[in-house]
């Protein structure tokens, strides 16, 4: 058998025991500093990495783990600090062969061309050729069947890569990153997009690599995985490095602790006036599901009432606020939205039935970016610009003009594009439109993502006053501080409501309910 | 690294292989992916059985080779759009190329005074001419899209029409005569009893078969119709290969003009003229994707044998000549609903 670069190679003889050992660690990044701007996504953070351990690197959004991963991948140089591997210097960031043979990551997007085969995929641009410099196929798939089988990834490598699921693309973007020679593999946030089964599947086979000498640095939200997977933990806060402890000696209150800080469960909030029980009900969520995405969400919200929705991506909060503004239709279950039921997916009826909707992301569904400010928050009342049809300029201008006062945008001028607008006044824009149609319920995902302190506390106090004259508010956000303001909120987690928190909880049993884990345990 | 983590294996078997010999390798006698090239063959035989029913003469071998004929110049246009738009791109400049490339050569060789010609070159240099046309306009192509980064539909939109302008302008709007023979040879020679045309013809999708299906080069064009991004990280020099094909394709449709020159022993302004429709057709209906990364080349082959074939059929069977075009138009559409039928998938 002819011998081959890049194929699997052979792994060192399994190892009993932990992972403490005395070989230089197989990646270390020191004293890290990286800025974007005026934004430090990186501060002094460091992190290592020693052979043959799973190694998580945990915190919450912004806390610089992408930056650390695209570091580490060679991807992007650090302003300040140092990466080793195996104790010698990084390569430059040009050579990319040298990274592929110290690290590789699977990212959450997929890097798999779906049209060609499990074994093109593999072996793309370094395929086998026969003596006629054409590409032998038969060799090539043997060869990718060879390196499948010597991971043991039970996949038929002549299948286009696009009918595999998204767990075995997983093993075979994790079977091509070692066929480069890479024996440490970054898996970020892998189990995102799995189930149950299919987690405790990439589980053991990540246990079965290490035995085979394979390094893992685990990325994930769900803190139970990195107590199943992990033998060492690394939390980052804020671009800084805040602890790294074997994961044995650390218990999860700590470890949410180290996650949120201290100084996030100080901040006081008043609790807002409990909504009278006679308060008419503007959304009656009963038996809400769409298969595996929510299932059998039950939800009241009276009038005056702001009831939150908390998870984190993938636990299906996102999808249930859509359904209810009629962006995406349940497979099962009704939804009434104050006394009328309006047709499941579609908005036009849900704006008629009074929802007004803030969406997910201002820059794909929330905006039109090079159109007015006047166009963008009068969208959705065209009946209010004039008659049969036709849009009345002054009219509109005059509807945006007060919707600019009320809300506080900073612009010149209604007719101004919103693409110059900042990222808070472009949420305050959508914003304004949601409350143009002057809704019964308000439904808001994450609406204060990406802007600044104070057009975020601009944002949530508006919210309250909308509430305060009789509206209903749903919000669905992982972010504390919109959370906070809300009189209930209901937590998901793979789908399923399985925590209620009455307004004045504590953020240590927030973040603990959204990553699944039971803090008395 | 750690010595132990980068050494080579010979031959790749794990310290402790989990998965039993059989268990590893499957083989599907006929993969899936491997039908859809041909799925238009069961159509071309009842386009053929239908042919023979309304007119014995449909397969006779004359018949055949007129048909084969009469397609080999506007399949290499064919061919030459299929490599482009597996490779994601569009090039609608084809027809165009199709008709100047021969037209500057025969301006060039054509006596003087006998029509538009100029006659600065002897007759010998017409194919050269051709060719060298042909890859200049495919390096514009690839300048604006590749180099520049500008919408390929729109740039070989308009290199589509400044082309046609050309050929109309150095013509005059008239047809060129009296080409040198170089010029009409391969267009009207017969070899081995059937027109060079034809071997020509099948010489490159043959050609086209096996570098899109058995060299890197050919793959990578896959790679970078299906994700461009991915393909990158693989090492494929996707700029590089993005002009290649670009030039490349107006190659061939230079090639195509070449043939349907010395068949007609002429140059005519509107040479190639709305060929393009027909072009994208025939690959769509076989099997081409026109979002890139999917098609082969004897796919796009059966399409535009199909299309022909029933263009035959309708001949034969008496249909008169002004209600053909009406008729193409509703085969194309028919070819595709079929194909979509038969694909089971939306042709995106």
């Amino acid at each position: 058998m002819e011998e081959f670069a890049g194929g699997p190679a052979s792994p060192p003889p399994a190892r009993e025991g932990g992972p403490v050992r005395a070989d230089p660690p197989v990646a270390e990044a020191e004293n890290i500093t990286k800025r974007y701007g005026e934004t430090t996504a990186l501060d002094g953070a460091r992190i290592t990495i020693r052979p043959g351990e799973a190694h998580a690197l945990v915190g919450r959004n912004g806390a610089g783990k992408s930056t650390l991963v695209s570091i580490l991948t060679g991807l992007q140089a650090p302003d300040e600090g140092e990466v080793r591997f195996a104790g010698s210097p990084a390569p430059r960031l040009s050579d990319r062969d040298a990274w592929r043979e110290r690290v590789a990551c699977v990212y959450q997007k997929s890097t798999i061309i779906p049209e060609l085969t499990v074994a093109e995929n593999l072996y793309l641009n370094r395929h086998d050729r026969n003596r006629l410099g054409l590409v032998g196929w038969k060799s090539l798939w043997r060869k990718a069947a060879d390196l499948l089988e010597a991971w043991s990834v039970d996949v038929d490598v002549r299948r286009p890569a696009g009918e595999l699921g998204v767990e075995q693309r997983q093993f075979v973007e994790i079977a091509r990153a070692l066929s480069f020679g890479a024996r440490f593999i970054i898996l970020d946030e892998p189990t995102a997009q799995l189930d149950g089964a299919a987690i405790s599947r990439l589980f053991d086979r990540m246990r079965a690599m290490r035995e085979q000498g394979v390094t893992f640095l685990f990325i994930s939200h769900h803190l139970q995985e990195i107590y199943e997977i992990c033998d060492t933990v690394t939390v980052f806060r804020d671009a800084r490095h805040i602890l790294t402890a074997p994961v044995a000696d650390l218990p999860q209150g700590e470890l949410v602790a180290a996650m949120t800080g201290e100084a996030a469960g100080l901040r006081e909030h008043a609790v807002r006036p409990a909504v009278p029980e006679q308060a008419p009900v503007v959304l009656d969520v009963r038996g809400l599901s769409d298969g595996d995405v929510y299932q059998d969400v039950d939800l009241r919200v009276r009038a005056g009432e702001i009831v939150g929705l908390a998870g984190l991506g993938g636990s299906g909060k996102t999808e249930l606020a859509e359904a209810i503004a009629g962006l995406r239709a349940p497979r099962d279950g009704t939804l009434e939205v104050a006394g009328s039921r309006p047709r499941p997916g579609s908005v036009p009826e849900s704006l008629a039935a009074g929802v007004g909707f803030v969406p997910r992301d201002r820059h794909d569904q929330g905006l039109v970016p090079l159109m007015s400010i006047a166009d963008n928050t009068t969208l959705t009342v065209p009946e209010r610009l004039g008659q049969a049809g036709f849009v009345s300029g002054r009219r509109k201008d005059a509807l945006a003009r007060e919707m600019i006062t009320n809300l506080a945008i900073k612009t010149p001028g209604p007719e101004l594009p919103v693409s110059g607008l900042s990222g808070g006044n472009q949420q305050k824009v959508v914003m304004a439109r949601a409350l143009a149609s002057d809704p019964r319920l308000l439904v808001l995902i994450t609406p204060t993502a990406g802007v600044d302190v104070r057009s975020k506390e601009f944002l949530l106090g508006k919210v309250e006053e909308i509430a305060e004259n009789g509206t209903g508010v749903v919000i669905a956000s992982d972010e504390l501080d919109d959370l906070r303001l809300c009189n209930r909120v209901l937590v998901m987690f793979h789908g399923r409501v399985v925590a209620e928190l009455a307004a004045g909880w504590h953020d240590h049993e927030m973040v603990a309910a959204m990553e699944g884990v039971d803090l008395d345990a | 690294m750690p010595d132990s983590t980068t050494a080579p294996a010979t031959t790749g078997h794990p310290p402790s292989p989990p998965a039993p010999e059989e268990a590893g390798r499957r083989r599907p006698a006929i993969p899936l992916a491997r039908l859809r090239d041909f799925a238009l063959v069961p159509a071309i035989i009842v386009i053929a059985i239908v042919g023979q029913i309304v007119n014995p003469i449909f397969l006779q071998s004359d018949n055949l080779i007129n048909i084969l004929q009469t397609m080999s110049e506007i399949s290499l246009l064919v061919l030459a759009q299929t490599l482009v738009l597996v490779a994601g791109r569009m090039d609608l400049s084809l027809e165009s190329t199709f008709g100047l490339a021969p037209g500057v050569a025969a301006w060039l060789t054509v006596a003087a005074g006998t029509g538009p010609g100029l006659g600065l070159l002897p007759g010998a240099w017409g194919i050269p001419v051709t060719l060298a046309v042909g890859v200049l306009i495919g390096a514009v192509n690839a300048l604006f899209i590749v180099r520049f980064g500008l919408n390929g539909f729109i740039v070989t939109l308009g290199m589509l029409i400044v082309l046609r302008g050309l050929l109309t302008g150095i013509s005059g709007g008239q047809t060129f005569f009296n080409l040198p023979e170089s010029m009409t040879y391969f267009g009207s020679a017969m070899w081995l009893g059937v027109p060079a045309s034809i071997w020509i013809c099948l010489l490159l999708f043959a050609a086209g078969i096996v570098v899109m299906g058995f060299t890197r080069f050919g793959r990578s064009l896959y790679a970078i119709g299906g994700n461009v991004d991915a393909a990158k990280a693989a090492g494929i020099r996707t700029d590089r290969v993005l002009w290649i094909v670009l030039i490349s394709a107006s190659l061939l449709a230079a090639i195509g003009g070449l043939l349907l020159t010395g068949r007609l022993a002429s140059v005519a302004a509107a040479q190639g003229d709305g060929a393009i429709f027909t072009v994208f057709a025939a690959a769509v209906i076989g099997g081409v994707s026109l979002n890139g990364g999917k098609g082969t080349v004897f796919g796009a082959f059966t399409g535009i044998l199909l299309l022909y074939m029933i263009q035959n059929v309708l001949t034969l069977a008496g249909v008169p000549a002004q209600w053909i075009q009406a008729l193409n138009g509703a085969i194309i559409l028919t070819a595709l609903v079929i194909s979509r039928l038969t694909g089971g998938k939306s042709q995106d």
